[in-house]
């Protein structure tokens, strides 16, 4: 029979516990993307040089992170480092591993866009004076962004979600940490994973639609 | 002064230019007319530094473009080109265009680039269209601020690569009479063109380009009206149809 009992005020009582575990969860996000989005460009500068050693350092990467789970990238970003005696807190593991996979996937993004913008508007820009480190920062780079944004919003929702995954390395002051400490404590599960759910529902779609309106006030072109 | 000595340029087995001699005086209004693949464009990235050169030498202004140690990018700031394609910066405005080098490259202040980039537009027509974005703009249009962004340089040259070849007839006009303008003000200009009517009334000189190979040059009279070598007379008379 169905015996359970809605204890919602139970639940609720402890939403500013969970609130401070959804900033730590946003705080990992934004980390993990900015400094994803850094390594994605550099990752694809290595792409499209010829060395073969830079190539393959972006292959590899880019082929674990994305074909194989982002559970194994923190778990080895937690246990496997700590089999050659490097021990990272489980916050830090849990953002060197979103970042690796954000860094994947968004590399492949952005050789994506690169592809879209003409070789001639690096040349016209160079043909201005400008260098090639110029001529990519001032022109390519801000095309690329533009075409690769929709992705890297999908890839932020993303790096919300996977946050969860910390659990496995012993996170736990995220949003999906501090939500399975009070459950072991209070045994309210099913109300306070509805309520971890609404949250992390709630910083998605604030991403997604914040997403669209910084969209239309920086690509008016 | 831009001299070309001998230069000769391969792509792999491909020779496009066999030993080009020629100088161009400041002042003076060059084009080059030639069929297809006769190595015009090639030319011109080779003057600034685009391309690299298998042997000869060019100098502008006395600096050898392709000596080890020559700062392209400074050179490059004396050379304006403007290509077919016309290239403008999709996401920045007209204005914007117009002030990024002049910014970045020069070093100049937002408010000083701004007024260059204010003058130049207008110069060429475009005063009006300060804040727009260049999708909004016709060929004609993006062409000329393209011309405006390589002046905003001040170059002390501008090489003109068939820069009216991708526009729709009714739009080519302006552009040649921005081009006319710019002759009218002593610009020194070498330009591509297969605008023959065009390169009549403009020129200084016309040089005659067949197969990598500058096979004549002299007046537009003496091009047009008298060719000495039986390859520009019959280039000359199939344009002319
Ligand atoms: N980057 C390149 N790699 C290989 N071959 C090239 C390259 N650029 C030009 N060529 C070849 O060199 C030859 C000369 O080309 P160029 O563009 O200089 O001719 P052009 O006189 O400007 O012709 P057009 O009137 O068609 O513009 C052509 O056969 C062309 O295919
Ligand atoms: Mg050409």
């Amino acid at each position: 029979m169905f015996s359970y009992t809605f204890q919602w005020k139970q639940a609720l009582a402890k939403l500013p516990l969970m609130l401070d575990g959804a900033l730590v969860t946003i705080e990992i996000a934004l980390l993990s993307m900015a400094i994803g989005i850094v390594l994605a460009v550099v990752l694809t500068g290595f792409r499209l040089s010829n060395n073969r050693f830079l190539v393959a350092i972006t292959t590899t990467w880019v082929e674990l992170a994305r074909n194989t789970p982002a559970l194994f990238q923190i778990y080895m970003a937690h246990f496997g480092v700590a089999s050659f005696g490097v021990h990272f807190s489980p916050y830090v593991s849990l953002l060197i591993g979103i970042t690796f996979n954000n860094a994947g996937y968004l590399s492949e993004n952005f050789r994506g866009a690169l592809k879209a913008i003409p070789d001639t508007q690096a040349r016209a820009a160079r043909s201005l004076g400008m260098s090639a480190v110029q001529a990519f920062g001032y022109v390519v780079l801000p095309q690329m962004l533009r075409i690769a944004f929709l992705p890297m919003t999908n890839q932020m929702v993303w790096a919300i979600l996977m946050t969860s995954l910390g659990i496995t390395v012993g996170m736990n002051f995220d949003l999906y940490g501090v939500t399975q400490d009070l459950n072991a404590l209070t045994f309210r599960t099913f109300e306070l994973f509805a309520l971890a759910a609404v949250i992390f529902y709630v910083m998605t779609k604030i991403i997604q639609i914040g997403a669209r309106l910084i969209a239309t006030r920086l690509f008016r072109y | 002064m831009i001299e070309i000595e001998n230069v000769r340029k391969s792509f792999g087995p491909l020779e496009v230019l066999k030993g080009i001699d020629l100088t161009v005086q400041k002042g003076e209004v060059l084009t080059i007319i030639g069929g297809s693949g006769s190595g015009k464009s090639t030319l011109l990235t080779c003057i600034n530094g685009l391309e690299p050169i298998d042997s000869g030498r060019i100098k502008v202004d006395g600096t050898e473009v392709h000596a080890r140690g020559t700062d392209l990018n400074k050179l490059r700031t004396k050379l304006g080109i403007v290509f077919q394609q016309w290239n403008a910066f999709p996401h920045l405005t007209v204005m914007e265009n117009v002030m990024l080098a002049p910014r970045k490259v020069l070093g100049i202040g937002k408010a000083e680039a701004a007024a260059i980039a204010e003058k130049q537009l207008s110069h060429v027509g475009l005063g009006d269209k300060l804040d727009v974005y260049p999708s909004r703009l016709s060929g004609g249009q993006q062409q000329r601020m393209a011309i405006a962004r390589a002046l905003a340089m001040s170059p002390g040259y501008m090489l003109f690569d068939e820069v009216t070849s991708a526009l729709d007839p009714q739009l080519v006009g302006e552009v040649l009479d921005t081009l006319r303008m710019l002759a009218s003000e002593g610009m020194t200009m070498i330009c591509v063109t297969h605008e023959m009517k065009f390169a009549r009334e403009v020129s200084d000189r016309v040089a005659f380009f067949s197969k990598g190979v500058m096979a004549e040059i002299g007046t537009p009279q003496q091009i047009f009206d008298a060719p000495q070598n039986p390859e520009t007379a019959a280039f000359v008379k199939m344009t002319q149809n």
